[in-house]
């Protein structure tokens, strides 16, 4: 009987052993441990044994029964790994096809430029201003110290409407009608805006084009304040480096006048073709409100001082991106504009 | 203006300064100077030769063997001008020079004759040919007989010169002369200035004698000095002279003429002058012009003059356009021999009139619209008749012929050193402002602490305390003033809540997938109006550049289009575009177009191209349809927002809606029209417009949190067939109309036409949940608010139930 049970248990692990898949294991589990397998059969016939035999052969029964189970548990743990494995093999994908593309657009390069200047102004305390694109005469130059028959009306020749009306050559009017409005009251803004000139369409000249103008009045405002105030502005747009220098200019709005120039960002002021050698690349103009500007805005000269600049983003984008041709910033090819949606540097 | 540097040595000592440390210098204090010419463009071996020997080439008809003394040796050297000539002096380079542009003489042979170098033109000394004497236009130079073989070429044409080019802001008119350039280099280098010594004798006769002079519109000419030169050699001016002329971009002419260019660029005062005998009446008026009156000027044109445009006149007919041309039938010529010198003073907006209206823009009319010095008109009248008299050998008759009304009191100005510094943020001191003022020349006094100031006459941009605060900064430097930030209350900065809300349309349509463009406001009459959302009457230019940009516009569409077009021909054929923007309607009270912000967008193609797993989707009605939507509800304004079929010129008749929102048409959208699109060469191509203003302008209910449902909600199914023209939106609010308020969401998610329903006829599928946040429903509820659903859709829409 010992002898029997013995042999049973190896039959059972050789067949645990040989099977190779889960439906064989199956097989083996009905065949040695169901209700109808020969261990099952050995302990039905438990009954025909001696009274004193029966506990041993019992305990030996259950001790193989247990071993086989353990056993086979074993092998199906194994065998369902190794089923799940292949499964998982079958399933590999190759990651080196393409993934389907997040659609996302992007600003235009110069909506970034005038963003990014608004967002420094804000943050100094500036706020936003606008004003139409058409404009009276009398706002686009005439409150600017720019009466009918004033020489520097020739530097920018206009596109007129009727005699008095024009689409505005620059984004000045704003500054005059804000501070029409403020009726003496001190002033920070920073006005973004469309501007035209009759000009050719050419690489370096575009009809229609973009200025961003600061105006800031107050009591005491000094040319150290804007001086100041450029330099932080130079750093931030130009990283910290940089270095500003103001060149005397000329006008009509402002008194003194003066071009800032920033170090060149590209070679650091040694020379190089961006700054033409020089080291340093006209940036912007600005100055000193002209006391006839503050005047004829109905503030008096003697209390309130102010400083005005402006920018052109088309060519600080072109500066700071290497755009080489004004024109592509309004051919709108998607091969041009969608370049800006990344980070720089 | 071009500034030589030899010729400024005449008046301030600049001798051993590097020409690109002046020019730093003039653009750090004042003036930008543009660029550095080096006349010499590193030309080397360039001397004087004499042509002993000229015989034509046996071989070439157009070429010469000439024998050329060359200092050290005489050697042949053949050359093709046809002015060439035995006994000339010319400028030969020799074997081994460099010319301009790096070209080297060698050594060659033509048609077998040796030719030891060149015989060079100006041209080839790189002098543009415009400045170029009419003479040697189309040959060589011939050089004047003093000039010894074998020397240097070089010095004697002026051309070891560095020219400054100056880019003059217009308030800078005072340094469009020598003299000027000369008071502000002398300002910033501490020198004083030599002015030119003016000595000549005058002969015993008077010039009022020959001469009498009337002005009659002394408002527009209020100055008038005329000198009269008798016995005068018209000739070839000397080279230094003529040198000088070709520096500063004149060409030369004759000595007389060429003397009162030389004075006009030395003082700034235009010259002109007349051939005595042909003025012909011994007169000279000056007058406005008759309506119609003609002159033929000295560029041979004839012109018809305005009633208001002042001529000068020999008391019978204009004898030259004051201020911008001389006339034909007075000019100087070969044969003159009395010659009448006019420096005048006239009003700058006559000239800056009538130099517009003629269409002539001279070196005199820019110096006279700008305002000469009123102090140099006698000085440079008398630094002609000096000159005329030592080049052309003539004799200057005593006295003037004159008549001056000019008021010549320099303009006053008081300010205060604190002022000054206030303005600055600086602290200079009374004495270094003084210092400043002095060393530019400026008579200032200081009395009881305040400076007080004569501008000169020739700086008619010195006016206000301004003027002075910006002569002072610049004159002790923009690099000293400090930074400081300003001091003032500070008032929070920011973005508007209308530009707030314009940076998230932005943000919105860019996320959804969109590039932003910008595209011109002036369009052509055809597409001004096209597409709008509404029209007025259109805002015209006076005079256009073009027809194509001539109106502004009404709608963002046609070049939204266009954008779609240029980049669909370069083979991008997806492309979705949107822009933010002005369109200009109408006339409001003020006169000006009412401005309105749209926004717009252009979509065609395909939306998703994801071909390899079997995903793409080209652009349809609903795409875009769901991005307005998504952009209403970033805004808050999704609740109300419907769209309604409409039709409108060039969209597709069955594809167009108007974006509607609480009964407020607010844009449009649609597919453009077949037909539209194939003249645009698009395929497939849909946009929306909006009017951003109104949009923006919608109050929204505050955003403010709603509880997550804490019970389940329940859905339903409904499958319906109903007329094909039935709208889903009609069926949809009939649904929410009828479902109550236990009715939370309802969804179309099938929509089927065709086989198995019957024709003229639609299947429809809705999936609608009801919930209550209070509690959990029960079977009764939904079904009771159900049946009332279904009831209300066959009865109120005619919906056949299915399933
Ligand atoms: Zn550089």
């Amino acid at each position: 009987m010992e002898q029997q049970l013995k042999e049973l248990k190896e039959r059972a692990l050789a067949k645990i052993k040989e099977a190779s898949n889960l439906k064989d294991l199956n097989e083996v589990r009905v065949a040695y441990l169901g209700k109808k397998g020969p261990i099952t059969d050995l302990l039905k016939g438990m009954g025909k044994l001696p009274a004193e035999e029966r506990p041993q052969m019992g305990a030996l029964v259950n001790v193989i029964r247990e071993t086989v189970t353990e056993v086979l548990e074993e092998r199906l743990a194994k065998l369902e790994e190794k089923a799940i494995n292949e499964q998982l093999a079958k399933e590999a994908i190759d990651v080196t096809l393409p993934g389907r593309p997040a659609r996302t657009g992007n600003h235009h390069p110069l909506t970034r430029v005038v963003e990014e200047i608004e967002d420094f102004f804000i943050s100094m305390g500036y706020e936003v201003a606008e004003g139409p694109e058409v404009e009276k005469d009398y706002y686009n130059f005439e409150a600017l110290n720019l009466p009918k028959g004033h020489p520097a009306r020739d530097m920018q020749d206009s596109f007129y409407i009727s005699e008095d009306i024009l689409l505005r050559t620059h984004t000045s009017p704003v500054q005059a009608r804000t501070m029409e409005a403020k009726g003496g009251a001190p002033i920070k803004i920073i006005c973004p805006g469309k501007v035209y000139r009759r000009d050719n369409d050419d690489a370096t000249h575009s009809h229609q084009f973009t200025q961003i103008e600061g105006l800031v009045i107050g009591e005491d405002i000094r040319m150290s304040d804007l001086k100041g105030t450029l330099s932080l502005f130079a750093k931030k747009m130009f990283g910290t480096e940089r270095e500003i220098r103001l060149r005397p200019s000329f006008f009509p709005f402002t008194e003194p006048s003066v071009e800032m120039d920033i170090s060149c960002f590209k070679c650091g002021g040694d020379g190089c073709n961006v700054c033409k050698k020089t080291g340093w690349i006209e940036i912007l103009g600005a100055g000193m409100v002209h006391p006839n500007v503050l005047k004829m805005a109905g503030y008096d000269p003697a209390v309130v001082s102010g400083f005005a600049f402006g920018m052109g983003p088309e060519r600080i984008a072109m500066l700071k991106y290497g755009v080489e041709d004004i024109r592509h910033f309004y051919t709108n090819d998607v091969r041009f504009v969608s370049q800006f949606h990344r980070t720089e540097a | 203006m071009y500034v030589s540097t030899k010729w400024l040595n005449d008046y301030v000592n600049i001798e051993g300064i590097k020409p690109e440390e002046l020019a730093e210098k003039i653009t750090r204090s004042g003036i930008e100077v543009d660029s550095i010419i080096d006349r010499s463009q590193g030309m080397t071996n360039v001397v004087v030769g004499y042509v002993k020997e000229c015989v034509k080439h046996p071989e070439a008809d157009k070429l010469n063997i000439c024998q050329v003394d060359v200092g050290e040796e005489t050697t042949q050297i053949i050359c093709g001008a046809a002015n060439i000539a035995a006994g000339q002096k010319v400028i030969v380079a020799r074997v081994g020079a460099v010319l301009p542009g790096d070209f080297k003489i060698k050594k060659a042979k033509l048609r077998g004759e040796e030719s030891n170098g060149m015989i060079c033109s100006l041209q080839e000394l790189a002098i543009e040919g415009k400045l170029v004497p009419k003479a040697y236009a189309e040959g060589i130079y011939v050089l004047p007989e003093t000039a010894i073989p074998g020397e240097n070429a070089l010095p004697l044409l002026g051309l070891d010169d560095q020219v400054l080019e100056f880019d003059l802001t217009p308030n800078r008119s005072d340094a469009l002369s020598m003299l000027g350039v000369a008071y502000e280099v002398g300002a910033i280098l501490s020198q004083g200035i030599a002015l030119p010594k003016i000595a000549y004798k005058e002969s015993t006769e008077k010039a009022q004698d020959l001469l009498k002079l009337r002005i009659d519109a002394m408002k527009d000419n209020p100055m008038y000095v005329a000198k009269v030169v008798k016995n005068v050699k018209i000739g070839e001016s000397p080279l230094w002279l003529q040198n000088r002329l070709m520096a500063a971009g004149v060409r030369p002419h004759n000595n007389v003429v060429d003397i009162t260019n030389y004075v006009l660029m030395e003082y700034g005062q235009p010259l002109h002058a007349f051939d005595y005998d042909r003025l012909g009446t011994g007169e000279i008026i000056v007058r406005l012009a008759e309506e119609g009156e003609k002159i033929t000027t000295l560029d041979d044109v004839e012109r018809t003059l305005n009633a208001h445009q002042l001529v000068i006149t020999n008391g019978k007919e204009p004898v030259a356009i004051a201020g911008v041309m001389g006339g034909l039938n007075s000019e100087v010529h070969e044969g003159t021999t009395t010659v009448v010198i006019e420096s005048a003073y006239f009003a700058p907006a006559s000239i800056r009139r009538t130099s517009k209206e003629v269409g002539l823009r001279s070196d005199a009319s820019t110096r006279f619209e700008k305002g000469v010095d009123p102090e140099r008109v006698i000085a440079a009248a008398e630094r002609a008749a000096q000159l005329i008299s030592e080049i052309a050998g003539g004799e200057v008759l005593a006295g003037s012929v004159m008549i001056d009304e000019l008021d010549k009191t320099p303009e006053r100005i008081i300010v205060s050193p604190d002022y000054i510094n206030n303005r600055l943020g600086m602290k200079i001191s009374l004495e270094e402002m003084l210092s400043i003022l002095e060393r530019l020349q400026i008579s200032t006094e200081a009395v009881n602490g305040q400076l007080v100031i004569d501008a000169p006459t020739r700086r008619q941009d010195l006016r206000i305390k301004e003027d002075i605060i910006e002569e002072i900064a610049r004159m002790y430097g923009y690099d000293e003033i400090p930074m400081t930030l300003p001091v003032s209350e500070s008032i929070p900065g920011g973005l508007s809540p209308y530009q707030a809300k314009r940076r998230i349309v932005r943000g919105f349509l860019e996320g959804a997938g969109l590039v932003q463009a910008l595209t011109y406001s002036l369009t052509s009459k055809e597409q001004a109006q096209a597409f709008a959302l509404e029209t007025a009457p259109v805002t015209e230019l006076l005079m256009p550049m073009s027809e194509d940009r001539s109106i502004l516009r009404q709608s963002l569409i046609p070049h939204l289009l266009e954008a779609a077009t240029y980049n669909v021909a370069r083979r991008t054929d997806s492309v979705a575009l949107y822009e933010t923007g002005s369109v200009f309607l109408g006339e409001e009270e003020d006169g000006l177009p009412l401005e309105v912000e749209h926004v717009a967008a252009v979509i065609t193609g395909k939306w998703v191209d994801h071909a390899w797993q079997a995903e793409t989707k080209t652009v349809d009605f609903f795409v875009l349809k769901g991005i307005v939507e998504g952009m209403m509800d970033s805004l808050g304004l999704a609740g109300g927002l419907s769209f309604e079929q409409t039709t409108i010129e060039g969209m597709h008749p069955g594809r167009t809606a108007n974006i509607v929102h609480n009964g407020e048409r607010i844009g449009l959208i649609g597919q453009i029209h077949p037909t539209e699109q194939k003249k645009r060469d698009l395929k497939n191509t849909y946009a929306m417009e909006m009017n951003l203003k109104k949009v923006l302008s919608i109050e929204t209910d505050v955003l403010l949190y709603v509880p997550v449902p804490r019970f389940p909600s329940i859905s339903r199914d409904i499958a319906l067939v109903v007329a094909s023209e039935t709208s889903a939106g009609t069926l949809e609010n009939v649904i929410r109309s009828a479902g109550g308020k236990l009715l939370k969401n309802v969804k179309l998610f099938d929509l089927y036409e065709g086989d198995n329903v019957e024709d003229g006829k639609k299947s429809l599928a809705f999936s609608l949940t009801y919930a209550d946040p209070e509690r959990t429903l029960t079977d009764e509820e939904v079904v009771k608010a159900h049946e009332k659903v279904l009831n209300a859709l066959t009865t109120e829409a005619g919906a056949l139930l299915r399933g």
